[in-house]
């Protein structure tokens, strides 16, 4: 289409030719330009025409479909195995390493079956609302108690949902992590 | 065989037989009214979600295909969207004209429907001066425009409006002259004489290459004139946010844009007319055979198809281009459409008085 | 001098660009001085997206602040945490293991491939072509893909920790980066069809926002906008960090000094960076992908400086280290801010419309001009 879109080069060309010199740069500025242009309507034409190349994921229909990459991280959760039983020793080292302060550990003092006094969490409190997905936790904890999770739809209607405890009701340490 | 002018006949005998000629004349005007009132509705419909699936086929996208079967009441939503919203005047705005102006861009788009032949015989005004008429209501789109910017007392919509004004008002010149070669080869102004000039031929193919230039400024110009994209500076959405209307919401902003795909359907059926043979089918010169199995395809589907094939063409430039600069934009005008369009009017009156052309 | 309505004294009108406008990317805020069409001042007003990170960063660990830099220049995450992580291993004298390094540099080059796609993609959107936006988001998809799978995130990864890297690569991760420089090489032209060639799109660009070489350097412009006024400035040559100095790349240089010169260096700068992964990513070597370093790391005395090249210039990490477990102060040197303090000089004089192009040349990522 438009043979005809070069203003500057040509204003710049006829003073040095003139006369039949000068028309003949400005035929080939439109010729040009109206090639230019044509091999951009050739490239959206060829997608125009060729659906296959479209890269549309449509979300909420390919929930079950979709993959996330295992390292993906969605939110903080901690690993309890069938028998209700985690590997957090309440060290805190997740909560020092944390930059925004997401994470609470509560304490409390176990009574072993020896009578001692034992240290264990009693609530992991974790705030979604400040987590900014950093992984520095998940790398500090030394017993891999938690880990990242790759869910990643966290809309809820009241913001004090955000704020969860991660260790289940009645779970407890599992034997053997110190 | 049904067809649109059959059925207009048999309404308009219908009523001549039933009343008296006044009141003949104000109910085919009514029903006329009617007509062009929903062609807008339905052309608004249509060509949003035209250019929604082109632009996203473009762009590697696969475009609305939510709200009905492959999105195609998408658009029926967006409109009744905008019908609800809320149609809000800034304080500072001249309201009068501010109110007016979308009014104004839709009684021009309205008044550019009148000459048009939609099919055989079917149209609502067959005036001597088609061609003139039309290009001359055309140019009454820049008032609208004007107003509105003028009248939003905001500083963005008065520079697209001041854009849009020069920019129309240059276009104007080289869309005539490309007019005219038609215009001289076939000899008249009235749009019918001219569908029936090209009974053995479309100009595009009998004109040789005169026409074929006539039709490639003609194209430049109708696109600049329509404010598309890439010469959609009076909105130019990077650089002005929305140009003359980035005030208007609602149904007064739906207004405008419904103006905008009514006037870019409008210019391409005139250009459809003009270089493509409005609804004539697809003759060649003698070829008796060939013309009658052509016959056979109505000639509305005719008109409609070529119109909606120049409507694609002038949505591809926009989703392929980048947008001209201001001063880019006028020397495009001046320096190169406006002096090749004249000599290629020349040409052209060269060609009709020799009688070279086929 | 500024009258109510908006216009000065000289009957020029006040234009406000942004904080909300489509053509700054951003909550820039332009005031805008015009006369009818051609420009008379542009003054950028900055802060809307100040979040104060420097002063953040004072209260965090030396492992910690380092995510908040991911959120400055949030197209070049990686190579932010990565001067930070060079800045700390410089005070800390860590030798990172060179598996680590080939990573690094490896996500590096990724990153300035994929902050220059979003760039090529939005400067076509500025000049009014949306296409090739999303044209150019299929690539960058696939980078971000990749970066998904080893890093866990698709933009703020952290991935870069002092002494290493967090994580060793996912096992896809070679075969995917191939496909991606396969993918890439295939649709590169289109690059050219779509945009580059386009005679609009040169009309556009070439002669207009000129930036001499003295300027540019006046300016403190770095990174692909100074190269485009041929000053050579590649911080990965002229002070190479990790392995930058053994690889086989060219510094790209323009000396057009104009809008296109900017748009060239970018666009063959993504060449080099596919050259570089090409070089490094069948050689990456074996072993650890971290260094052991400490619990909590302890910066000594001192003063520590460390400069990297990003997508748009060079990025400085400035520690003040008073020897305890936080930095005493922390200063980020960013490209953007010392980029846009051309902008009034190169835009004056011009087109409304070409502003727009210049700011889309500077390449303005705001979070990182404000912090």
């Amino acid at each position: 289409m438009s043979n005809n879109s070069n203003y500057k080069d040509s204003s710049k060309a006829s003073p040095s030719g003139g006369g039949l010199e000068g028309a003949s740069s400005y035929l080939k500025d439109i010729f040009n330009g109206l090639k230019s242009l044509v091999i951009g309507l050739r490239r959206t034409f060829y997608y125009f025409t060729h659906h296959k190349e479209i890269i549309t994921q449509q979300y909420p229909d390919n929930r079950e479909t979709m993959n996330l990459p295992e390292r993906f991280k969605g939110e903080v959760v901690m690993l309890h195995d069938e028998n209700n039983e985690h590997a957090c020793t309440g060290c805190t080292a997740c909560e020092l390493a944390c930059p925004n302060a997401t994470i609470k550990i509560i304490t409390k003092f176990d009574i072993t079956p020896e009578g001692k006094k034992k240290k264990a969490i009693d609530k992991f409190v974790y705030h979604l609302e400040l987590c900014t997905m950093c992984n520095l936790c998940i790398v500090a904890c030394p017993t891999d108690a938690i880990k990242m999770a790759q869910t990643f739809e966290h809309s809820v209607f009241n913001r004090a949902d955000l704020t969860k405890v991660l260790n289940k009701p009645g779970s407890k340490i599992r034997e053997g992590v110190e | 065989m049904l067809s649109f002018s059959t059925i207009s006949k048999s309404i308009d005998s219908w009523l001549r037989a039933t009343f008296s000629d006044t009141w003949t004349m104000v109910i085919e005007m009514l029903i006329a009214g009617i007509c062009v009132i929903s062609l807008f509705a339905i052309l608004g419909l249509i060509l949003v979600l035209m250019e929604r699936k082109v632009s996203a086929w473009m762009q590697i996208r696969l475009g609305p295909n939510r709200v009905g079967p492959k999105g195609m009441f998408q658009s029926l939503a967006d409109t009744i969207k905008l019908l609800v919203k809320e149609g809000l005047t800034p304080d500072g705005a001249d309201k009068f004209l501010f109110n007016l102006a979308p009014i104004l861009a839709i009684i021009v788009a309205m008044l550019l429907m009148a000459p048009i032949a939609f099919a055989k015989d079917f149209q609502l005004w067959n005036m001597n001066i088609g061609v003139l008429y039309v290009s001359a209501v055309s140019s009454m789109m820049v008032i609208s425009i004007l107003m509105a910017g003028w009248a939003s007392n905001n500083k963005y919509s008065l520079m697209g409006a001041m854009r849009s004004g020069a920019q129309i008002v240059s276009y104007e010149l080289s869309a005539g002259l490309s007019i005219l070669v038609v215009v001289v080869l076939s000899g008249s102004l009235n749009l019918n004489e001219i569908i029936q000039s090209q009974a053995d031929g479309w100009w595009i193919f009998k004109g040789h290459i005169p026409v074929i230039i006539a039709f490639i400024i003609f194209i430049i110009a109708v696109t600049a004139e329509t404010n598309r994209a890439p010469f959609d500076l009076a909105e130019a959405e990077s650089e002005l946010t929305a140009g003359f209307h980035t005030e208007y919401s609602g149904m007064k902003f739906a207004l405008f844009f419904l103006a905008e795909y009514v006037n870019v359907f409008i210019v391409c059926a005139i250009g459809a007319t003009l270089f493509f043979g409005g609804w004539m089918p697809f003759h060649i010169g003698n070829w008796q055979g060939f013309n009658h199995v052509m016959d056979f395809i109505p000639s509305s589907i005719w008109f409609f198809g070529k119109t909606f094939f120049l409507i694609f063409l002038i949505m591809w430039f926009r989703w392929t281009f980048p947008r001209l600069r201001i001063d880019q934009l006028l020397n495009l005008e001046w320096k190169y459409l406006l002096p090749i369009s004249m000599f290629n009017l020349l040409l052209v009156t060269a060609i009709a008085i020799l009688g070279w052309y086929f | 001098m500024v009258e109510e309505i908006g216009t000065t004294t000289d009957g020029d009108i006040i234009i406000n660009v942004g904080p909300q406008h489509p053509a700054t990317h951003g909550v820039l805020h332009l005031v805008i001085t015009i006369n009818g069409e051609t420009i008379k001042k542009v003054e950028p007003h900055l802060g809307f997206i100040h979040r104060s990170i420097e002063k953040m960063c004072e209260s965090l660990s030396y492992r910690q602040f380092i995510y908040v830099t991911s959120r400055m220049d949030y197209l070049s995450s990686h190579i932010n945490n990565h001067a930070c992580a060079l800045c700390v291993e410089k005070g800390l004298q860590i030798e990172v293991p060179s598996r680590a390094q080939v990573i690094r540099v490896l996500m590096d080059e990724l990153t300035r491939i994929a902050s220059h796609e979003l760039w090529w993609g939005a400067m076509a959107m500025d000049l009014g072509a949306f296409t090739p936006f999303f044209h150019a988001f299929r690539e960058r998809e696939s980078i971000n893909d990749i970066m998904e799978e080893t890093c866990g995130a698709r933009l703020t990864m952290n991935y870069m920790v002092p002494g290493g890297v967090m994580q060793d690569i996912h096992p896809n991760f070679q075969t995917r980066v191939k496909n991606f420089i396969t993918l890439y090489k295939s649709k590169v032209g289109e690059y050219n069809e779509l945009v580059t060639g386009n005679i609009i799109f040169q009309n556009r660009m070439k002669g207009i926002g000129y930036l001499s070489s003295e300027d540019a350097i006046s300016f403190g412009c770095t990174g692909p906008t100074a190269r485009g006024s041929g000053v050579s400035c590649d911080t990965r040559k002229l002070y190479p960090y990790e392995i930058y100095n053994q690889l086989q790349f060219d510094e790209i240089l323009e000396t057009g000094c104009d809008s296109f010169a900017r748009y060239m260096v970018r666009v063959r700068e993504m060449n080099q960076s596919i050259r570089i992964i090409e070089q490094l990513i069948d050689n990456i070597p074996e072993g650890d992908f971290q260094a052991k370093t400490k619990a909590v790391l302890k910066l000594p005395k001192g003063e520590f400086y460390q400069r990297v090249e990003t997508a748009r210039g060079e990025f400085g990490v400035y520690i003040v280290s008073e020897g305890g477990t936080t930095p005493y102060r922390i200063k980020f040197r960013s490209p953007g801010f010392s980029n846009l303090s051309a902008l009034d000089h190169i835009a004056r004089g011009s087109k409304l419309g070409d502003l727009v192009a210049m700011m889309g040349t500077l390449d303005l990522v705001i979070p990182d001009i404000d912090r």
